[in-house]
């Protein structure tokens, strides 16, 4: 166990090294760079761009040494923590973003929890009552749920809450709590907000899984041990729930890893719908403002997250799952 | 029944197609869209630019068969009647009543180039003398919402087939390569699609079309974002196809193929691909709703294709903010055509899925 794990973290390495290439190069495709963009903004405020001040720029981003230096330059100092300096907003990345990362996490968590909540009773449900009244309802649910884009979710919430409560039910925190120092406070209104986006993103979620776990399910109830424990008297709900489950339930440990870049993409899209403070609209504006060093660290964290995400789903699956050898 | 024993592969899986309803049914509302966008010049009553300045913001007229005259034999609309409310500015419309304006078909209407080839003026349905029909309502600027998701669906319905083809090239030479040969080609592509498959779609896409230049045309642009959606959507099938090719390689029939003399690519085109390509058909039906959601996603937040391309993200943009949506909900309708075309690819999937391998069982 312990040289899988020592294993599975080196191969971590090789990955996230190709990942911020891909970042490097996402930050390098836009047409111009940083200092056109910074010198169209000056002229537009009505400054006048001497000769020396684009030297001076051009030399403070060091955009004059070749690419690879520039590359080796950028991820040299991501792995110290420096995630280079957001022209837009006049600060280092790295005071922008981590609250927005931690939330986006948050949020994320939140979804994947309410995924499970819904889909293993629905998914065991459909499966125990395959072919009923049941099954057939829950898997129209369920279709109808993968085929909805998120955002319409949220646009059709956004008008329910509005239509029926007259409540908004855009944002993260009331507008006292927006700027104010993390407390016990600010995280019970966080808590009294984020099932909106946990209900919209866990929806989606619970579809696609609650289908996966119905399949499984099936697969195993037709297997012999099941007949032989029913045979020998053991009570359904105990049957089923001690054996077939517990084998069924499988991908969901195993796909927490793959559940998390679509849960990063979904809640950035609905966080531009609902206004929320997340990775997501940040990302939009820096990718809309050719801020590249903001859009190429939150792109390079959230891979990161992922794969450390999925490094952590098999690390719990060849916990639970004693079918699984290491070599 | 009997004979079933020698009935070929496709006619038994078309046989067990046929067998899943919900799939038949969607596969036929799938021809029913495409047809639709086909045609879209002649079924559309409006062209995708046209204004009218009485009707705007005005939501969906109803096609009515009862007026105060009795019962009428062809259904008819009445024209809208604009008042504006003193406080909110808002425009109220109300169903002008005076005067039923039955709808014809075939009328001549705003001339247009049928596939940008042939110039011509009949619409499917229409209304005369001052009348207008507006069946999904219209837009801010008055544009009819029915023509504009007709279009629209011209540019989203085919952006999903075109990516996928694109897809399928990639998927199959890639995962072809790495099943076929292994080794060290096999390692390098697995390591690939991983990487790609951990970094989050829709941020790469953003980034990715992000760095599209603006000064791009329309279909620069729409063919720009179909490569992106496909540069990130070839890894599920090239993991399909590089499994299959993994279990294949070791069958009796290929290795006697291949002791037999056959040269590579015979063993490849001829005995190897067409034992799965039901399941590669399969997988780029599941391919196609990701593409289209993908599109919308995309040019929903504005980055993706833009006005006055039209496609059912660039027309989901007008319902962005809660205002719009509680004041103009018919906005989100082609939010609608999107689930209903997402959901019955889904389905047609399912049904290949199940018919993909009629041998079982």
């Amino acid at each position: 166990m312990g040289r899988y794990v020592l294993r599975r973290i080196l191969g971590m390495i090789p990955t996230l090294a190709i990942i911020s290439v891909i970042s490097f190069v996402l930050i390098q495709l836009p047409p111009g760079d940083i200092v056109t963009s910074t010198l169209a903004d000056l002229e537009q405020q009505g400054q006048q761009v001497t000769e020396e001040r684009i030297a001076a720029l051009r030399a403070m981003y060091h955009l004059d040494d070749s690419i690879p230096v520039q590359y080796l330059r950028w991820a040299g100092n991501f792995l110290t923590g420096n995630l280079g300096y957001s022209i837009r907003y006049q600060q280092p990345v790295s005071r922008l973003i981590w609250e927005r990362i931690f939330l986006t996490v948050v949020i994320a968590m939140a979804s994947i929890l309410f995924t499970w909540v819904i889909a293993i009773p629905a998914g065991i449900l459909s499966a125990v009552r395959q072919y009923s009244a049941t099954d057939y309802s829950l898997t129209v649910l369920a279709l109808l749920g993968m085929a909805t884009p998120n955002f319409m979710l949220a646009l059709v919430m956004m008008y329910l809450g509005y239509e029926w409560f007259g409540i908004s039910v855009g944002g993260l925190f009331s507008p006292d709590f927006v700027d104010a120092p993390w407390s016990l406070a600010r995280i019970g209104d966080l808590l009294k907000h984020v099932w909106v986006p946990m209900v919209i993103l866990g929806l989606g979620g619970a579809a696609g899984m609650m289908r996966v776990l119905r399949a499984n399910l099936l697969d195993e109830l037709r297997k012999p041990y099941v007949v032989t424990a029913r045979a020998k008297g053991v009570r359904p709900v105990r049957l089923i729930l001690k054996y077939p489950v517990r084998l069924a339930i499988n991908p969901f440990i195993s796909t927490i890893g793959w559940m998390l870049p679509a849960l990063f993409s979904g809640s950035a899209i609905i966080s531009v719908v609902l206004d929320l403070p997340t990775t997501g609209p940040l990302l939009l504006e820096a990718l809309m403002s050719q801020d590249m060093y903001l859009a190429g660290s939150f792109i390079m964290i959230l891979s990161t997250l992922t794969v450390i995400g999925t490094l952590i789903s098999d690390l719990l699956l060849a916990i639970v799952d004693p079918r699984i050898r290491y070599e | 029944m009997t004979d079933l024993a020698v009935a070929s592969q496709w006619r038994l899986m078309w046989l067990r197609f046929r067998r899943h309803r919900l799939a038949v049914v969607s596969a036929g509302v799938l021809v029913g869209f495409y047809v639709m966008v086909l045609f879209c010049e002649i079924i559309a009553p409006y062209g995708v630019d046209d204004r009218n300045v009485q009707a705007i913001q005005a939501p969906p007229q109803r096609l009515r068969l009862l007026s105060s005259e009795g019962i009428q034999f062809r259904p008819f609309v009445y024209n809208h009647s604009m008042t504006i409310d003193p406080h909110t500015w808002q425009r109220l419309y109300e169903p002008d009543i005076a005067a039923a304006h039955t709808v014809r078909f075939f009328v001549r209407g705003t001339s247009y180039k049928f596939w940008g080839l042939l110039a011509w003026d009949l619409h499917l349905f229409g209304t005369a003398d001052g009348g207008y029909i507006h069946l999904f309502g219209t837009d801010k600027l008055g544009r009819d919402l029915f023509s504009r998701i007709l279009y629209g669906g011209r540019i989203s319905l085919t952006i999903g087939l075109v990516g996928v083809s694109l897809t399928f090239v990639l998927g199959i030479l890639l995962g072809g390569f790495a099943g076929y040969y292994g080794g060290w080609i096999d390692s390098l592509t697995q390591r690939m699609i991983e990487v790609i498959q951990s970094i989050p779609q829709l941020p790469l896409w953003m980034a990715l079309s992000a760095s599209l230049p603006p000064e791009w045309s329309g279909l620069s642009i729409y063919f720009g974002i179909t490569v992106i959606l496909s540069f990130l959507g070839w890894t599920g099938l090239a993991r399909v196809v590089r499994g299959k090719f993994l279990s294949l390689r070791e069958e009796d029939f290929v290795v006697s193929a291949r002791l037999l003399g056959a040269d590579q690519s015979r063993v490849i085109f001829r005995h190897m691909l067409p034992s799965f390509l039901s399941h590669i058909i399969t997988s780029a039906t599941m391919a196609v709703p990701g593409m289209i959601l993908g599109e919308t996603a995309l040019s929903f937040l504005g980055i993706g294709l833009r006005p006055p391309i039209v496609s059912w993200g660039v027309l989901l943009q007008q319902a962005q903010n809660y205002q719009a949506v509680s004041l103009t909900p018919w906005l989100l309708l082609p939010g609608l055509f999107v689930i209903v075309a997402v959901l019955a690819f889904n389905l047609v999937g399912d049904g290949l899925r199940d018919a993909a391998d009629p041998y079982q069982h």
